[in-house]
């Protein structure tokens, strides 16, 4: 029985929403709860904390109540570490590029990296695009909506 | 009655006729056909990439161009299902039965043009509904007292999370989520900071803008990226005199037309069963009232008719709840409004009477905006045609840099490049445990003004939490929140083949082929 449940996918999500419900219970209790009249900031957290944990605690009985199904894993088939790092990474990249050198290389590299991951990927096909990208981006952006994010910049 | 309503429809057209409107209006078609069309772009992606751009004009333009993307996509993701077979729009998803067929057997174009006749029609329908609809809601709706206004929204929350896709539970569960995700930031009456995690960025809340550009955005990237598969153009070559359809055709898509656009505009009078639901069961009920049902998935031209007419009818009427009582019915309406509210517009009934323009001036729009569809689908078919061979590895590192870009200038700070990476990794689990993250947008928008009015029902009742079953109008959504639940409890228990199961399958059969983008 318990060898069976954790194959299955549900039990898992209602494990995750379980737990999510009664560490919003938790911390919801940290609040002042005040009185249903006058309610405090702690209440209306804790009811949803409570119905959260419910719901998870009833998925996780339907997992336990269906048989196991033929497509049980969580993961697909081909786990695709490198494009999903790679898709995280760009916005990453263009954090810390934005921040000490400017508009122009944090959106390169915040297309550049991400198109990397696709498999059919080369590095003159990904720069081509990120160069294109980075063009019509940038005069969009700080030519016509004008957000203050300069072009280059060094250091903070 | 309805004088006032042509006469306010009349004011509408003067909004939406002023120069800087119309050209909102066409950016959002045109940008909404074309996401349409493209596989693996969805609206919901689409919208939230362009609602950082939008806070610069007047809410007017912003809703106009917001609202276009979402029923332009519906026009683009037939060319999709017909001509490619790849359901990558869940409203479409039922097109492919009969309209791939007939693209194999050469009539593509005419499925082509009876659905964009179809729709034009279906939305026809829907825009004259909310029309005449939305003012008698509205009476009704300014009369509501905090409780019924509670009551209304747990009936929406109950019905948008249910009633999509995947498994009830688990959408009530991602709604929950959603609420609570809505209760980040500062306490409206107290002040208290609450699950900001001592992080002074999250005491104004989190931004709907990473929210869903994190969920529909980075997670679904993450989930598409090396997984569509490759493009088969052999259909593709659709000329515009193709699109005529024989004086047979055109007569048999006639009476289907009207059917679903009736079956459209009931389903989007009831809050949760968008524009997927309305055209699964006008395909169904086609085909049972059909003469031949078992011609049906061999390319008739009733089975696109029908479902693209509904489609239509019901993405039209989606608007009526979410603009006349401020309840959205999905997560596209919720973003929609969300969008109303960063404009500084209070969303709910006195919306109408508050900011006409942004009504009628929307209402007009809508007229505007398909049958600006209508002359970009018919002799532009070629180059819609042409988009559909646009690789996905091209598209997602462009939209990585808009989703970056976009919720960097909402605030124009890092930190919430950084919250969008978390969502996105967060989002992307979600999908993984076979959680639809659409409703946490639903609940996410509705949260905040949910809690302030349980809260004011609770003062005014001084405890009294039978207020919401004493009060007659709270009492009857209550009493449908109920009926939802004991429906739900009594499909899955009593037959698992019922229609929403069947929906299931018909999306997942192709689910491993496409991913398809969140409703």
């Amino acid at each position: 029985m318990l060898r069976t449940l954790v194959k299955k996918r549900d039990f898992y999500s209602g494990t995750l929403m379980t737990l999510l419900g009664a560490a919003v219970i938790l911390d919801s209790l940290t609040y002042t709860l005040g009185t249903l009249t006058h309610m405090g900031p702690g209440m209306f957290p804790l009811m949803l904390g409570c119905t959260l944990t419910f719901v998870g605690v009833l998925i996780l009985g339907t997992a336990i109540a269906t048989p196991l199904g033929e497509d049980e894993r969580i993961m697909p088939e081909k786990p695709e570490w490198f494009a999903w790092g790679s898709i995280l990474a760009g916005p990453i990249a263009f954090i810390i590029l934005g921040e000490f050198l400017g508009l122009v290389p944090a959106t390169f590299a915040c297309v550049f990296i991400p198109a990397m991951g696709d498999k059919e990927a080369t590095w003159k096909g990904s720069a081509l695009l990120a160069a294109g990208v980075t063009f019509f981006g940038v005069l969009l952006f700080s030519y016509v909506l004008k957000i203050p994010f300069p072009m280059f910049r060094l250091g903070h | 009655m309805f004088a006032t309503a042509l006469q306010d429809l009349w004011y509408g057209f003067g909004v939406a006729f002023e120069p800087h409107n119309m050209m909102w209006v066409f950016i959002g078609v045109f940008v909404g056909n074309m996401v349409g069309v493209l596989p693996g772009m969805g609206p919901l992606a689409t919208i939230s990439i362009l609602l950082p751009l939008t806070f610069g004009i007047k809410p007017v333009g912003a809703i106009l161009m917001l609202a276009g993307v979402f029923y332009g996509s519906q026009y683009g993701g037939a060319i999709c299902s017909i001509l490619l077979n790849l359901p990558c729009h869940p409203p479409h998803a039922v097109t492919c039965l009969d309209g791939f067929p007939l693209t194999k057997k050469g009539r593509g174009g005419a499925a082509l043009g009876i659905t964009v006749i179809s729709s034009f029609v279906g939305a026809s329908w829907g825009i004259t509904e909310m029309i005449f609809l939305s003012p008698i809601l509205v009476i009704l709706a300014l009369k509501f007292g905090p409780a019924e206004i509670c009551s209304l929204m747990l009936l929406g929350l109950l019905a948008g999370s249910t009633l999509a896709r995947g498994s009830p539970l688990k959408g009530v569960a991602m709604t929950i989520c959603g609420l609570l995700i809505g209760i980040v930031g500062s306490d409206i009456e107290t002040g208290t900071p609450r699950f900001t995690f001592g992080i002074p960025n999250l005491f104004d809340g989190v931004e709907i803008v990473a929210l869903a550009l994190g969920l529909f955005g980075i997670a679904e990237f993450m989930k598409s990226v090396n997984q569509l598969s490759e493009v088969d153009t052999k259909y593709t070559n659709v000329k515009f005199k193709d699109l005529r359809p024989t004086r047979d055709e055109f007569r048999r898509s006639i009476p289907a037309m009207f059917r679903g656009t009736l079956i459209g505009s009931l389903c989007a009078l009831i809050p949760g069963t968008g524009p997927t639901i309305a055209s699964f069961i006008s395909y169904a009920t086609e085909k049972k009232i059909s003469k031949t049902p078992d011609k049906f998935g061999t390319g008739m031209i009733e089975g696109v008719a029908c479902p693209e007419a509904s489609t239509h009818s019901s993405v039209q009427g989606d608007f009526i709840p979410t603009m006349s009582l401020g309840i959205p019915g999905d997560a596209v309406m919720a973003l929609i409004l969300g969008a109303l509210m960063i404009q500084g517009v209070v969303p709910g009934p006195q919306l109408i009477s508050e900011h006409p323009d942004i009504f009628w001036g929307l209402i007009a729009s809508f007229w505007i905006g398909n049958i600006v569809l209508v002359i970009l689908n018919v002799p532009m078919i070629g180059l819609w045609v042409k988009l559909l061979t646009i690789p996905y590895k091209y598209l997602y590192p462009s939209a990585m840099f808009f989703v970056a870009i976009g919720v960097y200038s909402t605030n124009n700070d890092m930190f919430q490049v950084g919250e969008v990476i978390l969502i996105g990794i967060i989002g992307y689990i979600l999908l993984l445990l076979d959680f639809h993250p659409a409703p946490i947008l639903l609940g996410f928008v509705l949260g905040p003004r949910f809690e302030e009015n349980f809260r004011r029902a609770m003062l005014i009742s001084r405890g009294d939490v039978l207020v919401f079953v004493k009060h007659p109008i709270s009492a009857v959504f209550i009493g449908l929140c109920a009926l939802l639940i004991v429906m739900q409890v009594y499909v899955r228990v009593r037959s698992p083949k019922s229609l929403p199961t069947e929906m299931e399958l018909a999306t997942d059969q192709h689910h491993h082929k496409v991913p398809s983008p969140a409703e």
